[in-house]
Order: C-alpha cells, then structure tokens, then sequence
C-alpha cells in the first residue's frame, strides 16, 4: 500500500518536466488545429483520445484535405508503429503479476515520454509510478492543445521555444546515466545519434519519414547490439552487464 | 466527398490504442530468449537517442541555444542531476541564451 503511494508520487515529480514539455508542443499542436478548422472541443477531444504529437499533426493535414478514412487510420499505423516496440519493451518491464485493467491503463498513456521515463525506473516497473507520471503529465497535453486553439498568444514565443528543449532534456537524462557504468550503452547511444543525423540529412535517406527513421534505425541498431552484446544473467538489466 | 471530424478522430484513437494495447495485454511472460531479451533491453535507448538528435537542434528558435541546451544536459545528466534538474536546466540555458544574446 505505502509503496503504491510513494511510486504514484515519484510519479508525479518525474511527470512535471513531461507537463512542461507536453504544454510547450501541445500548444503549437493547438494553433494548427485552429488553422485546420478544428473548433476547441474538437481539437481537445483529439488529444485526449491520442497523446501523439507526429500523428496528431499528420492527421490534421489529412483532415484538411478530406482524405479517406483508411488512408487515416493507415498513417495512424505507420507514424505510430514505434509504440508497438515501446510497448513490447514495456510488457518486459512490468510484473507478469500487474493485473489486466492496470496494463490497458498503462498502455493508452504509451508515448515518448512517458515510456522513457518508465524504462527509467529501477527495477520492475510499478503501475503505479506510471500512473503518477500520467495524472501529472497527461493533462499537460490536453490542456495545451485547447490553449492554442484559443489562443496564441498566451504564452510568450521564447517560452515556447525554451520550453520545447524540457522534453529532448527528459530524454538525455534517461539515457545518459546508465552510460557511466555501461560502455556498450554509451558507444550505442553515440551511434544511434550519429546514424539518426546521417538519416535526417543525406540524400535519398532524409525521404524516409521520421516515424520510420526511428523504426528502422531501432531495429537495426539494437538488433545488432542484442546479437554482440547479448545481456547474460536474468536480473542484469540494470547495473551488472558491465562486459 | 463529406467527412466527418469526430469519424476522423475515433479512427485514429482506435488504431492509435490497438497498437499500444496489444503488445502489453498479450506479452505477460518474461521472454526467455537471451537475444530478444537483449533487443527489448537496447530498444529504449536506441530510440530515444535517435529522437532526440538531430531533432532537438530544430526545436528552439536557433540551432546555437539547442546546441548549448543539448551540451549542458548530457554534462548535468552524467554527472548524476535528477530528471527534473536536467529538463529545466536545458529550458533555463535556452531562455537565458536567447534573451540577452
């Protein structure tokens, strides 16, 4: 019981910087809603029943130009395909004991974010912790998006600029500590980098979509690593795979 | 043809959930495999580092403060700062380089 709390409650500290970040992008989310000719409500309502920003963004330009409805739902699957790995990552994460309805709740909260902060957690991942992540961050981005759409100009341009950074920061601090201890996670992280600037700039490459960037250069990174690197003993997940 | 918003909207909820529920309401085991183990352990890592650059040099207002911001949270990060230390620390550099420079 008291455990339960005190996750829910480092849940919540963990989830501000996500809030700020959430309101930062949601709120640019809402003034292209509002260009697309989405009312407050409806824009709202978007973000509430989706929590993703690339494919938020995608299906108001299809929205606007009176796309089909498979070709929607088709774009929905390619820009969001990337959740389906976090996902697999997570169900590794959590307790096989973590009951039914706890995990369909975990998972409709699956983005960036929330799932980075998740894997950040030592050990097994309580649902309660993801729940405080949630009951902070969630809200961020419902609420941002109906800020933009009512109006934009709220929050000042240099704000919104400063604080876009606080979610690529959320991510620097997950994946940066483990690296003092874990060579093989330093020298993949540098490459996955690398690879990603590679992939956004050179010809032909850049074609590809950001949503399949990741998949592929996920794949194939950490593919490679599982084969050179294979993680030995079963509790070795967080300090002990230092070879 | 007229479509409407709300039909837009429940199509993209229900394909955007169906992707996000079935891997962890189907995979309860632990995989025993060591080599999908693995892959499942670097996952995070990989995406998330191929997330955050070369993307966060477009997020500000110029690519010079994310560069500084990007810099100053690996070295926060490194040294043991909490999540909510580097995340602000990174907004803070960025505001204060783009207001007086």
């Amino acid at each position: 019981m008291n455990q339960k709390r005190t996750c829910y409650i480092n849940g919540l500290r963990d989830g501000f910087p996500i809030f700020l970040g959430y309101l930062a992008v949601s709120f640019a989310l809402g003034i292209a809603a509002k260009n697309s000719g989405l009312t407050a409500f409806q824009a709202t309502l978007m973000s509430i029943t989706n929590y993703t920003s690339a494919g938020e963004f995608a299906a108001l330009g299809l929205i606007t130009s009176g796309a089909a409805y498979l070709e929607m739902a088709t774009t929905q699957l390619i820009i969001n395909l990337r959740y389906c790995l976090m996902s697999c990552a997570l169900s590794q994460k959590l307790d096989p004991e973590v009951p039914f309805y706890q995990r369909l709740l975990v998972a409709y909260f699956v983005t960036d974010e929330i799932f980075g902060v998740s894997i950040g957690f030592n050990g097994k991942l309580n649902p309660f912790y993801s729940f405080g992540v949630i009951s902070m961050a969630a809200p961020g981005w419902a609420f941002g998006t109906f800020l933009g759409v009512v109006s934009g100009s709220v929050l000042p341009f240099r704000i919104v600029s400063a604080l876009s950074v606080a979610l690529y920061g959320m991510f620097i601090a997950i994946i940066v500590p483990p690296t003092r201890k874990n060579k093989v996670l330093a020298g993949l992280i540098v490459i996955s980098m690398m690879a990603s600037l590679l992939f956004t700039y050179l010809p032909f490459v850049r074609e590809i979509s950001s949503g399949f960037r990741i998949i592929i250069l996920t794949i194939v990174i950490a593919g490679t690593a599982a084969v050179l690197f294979p993680i030995k003993d079963e509790k070795g997940q967080e300090e002990k795979n230092e070879s | 043809m007229n479509h409407n918003v709300y039909l837009y909207i429940l199509v993209m909820a229900a394909v955007t959930y169906f992707i996000r529920v079935l891997p962890l309401t189907l995979i309860r085991k632990q995989i025993k495999n060591t080599t999908i183990r693995s892959f499942l352990y670097y996952v995070p890592y990989v995406t998330l580092a191929v997330m955050t650059f070369p993307a966060i040099l477009s997020a500000t207002a110029n690519i010079w403060s994310a560069l500084v911001g990007f810099v100053f949270a690996i070295v926060l990060a490194y040294r043991g700062a909490s999540l909510f230390k580097v995340a602000v620390g990174a907004c803070l550099v960025v505001l204060i380089l783009e207001t007086f420079i």
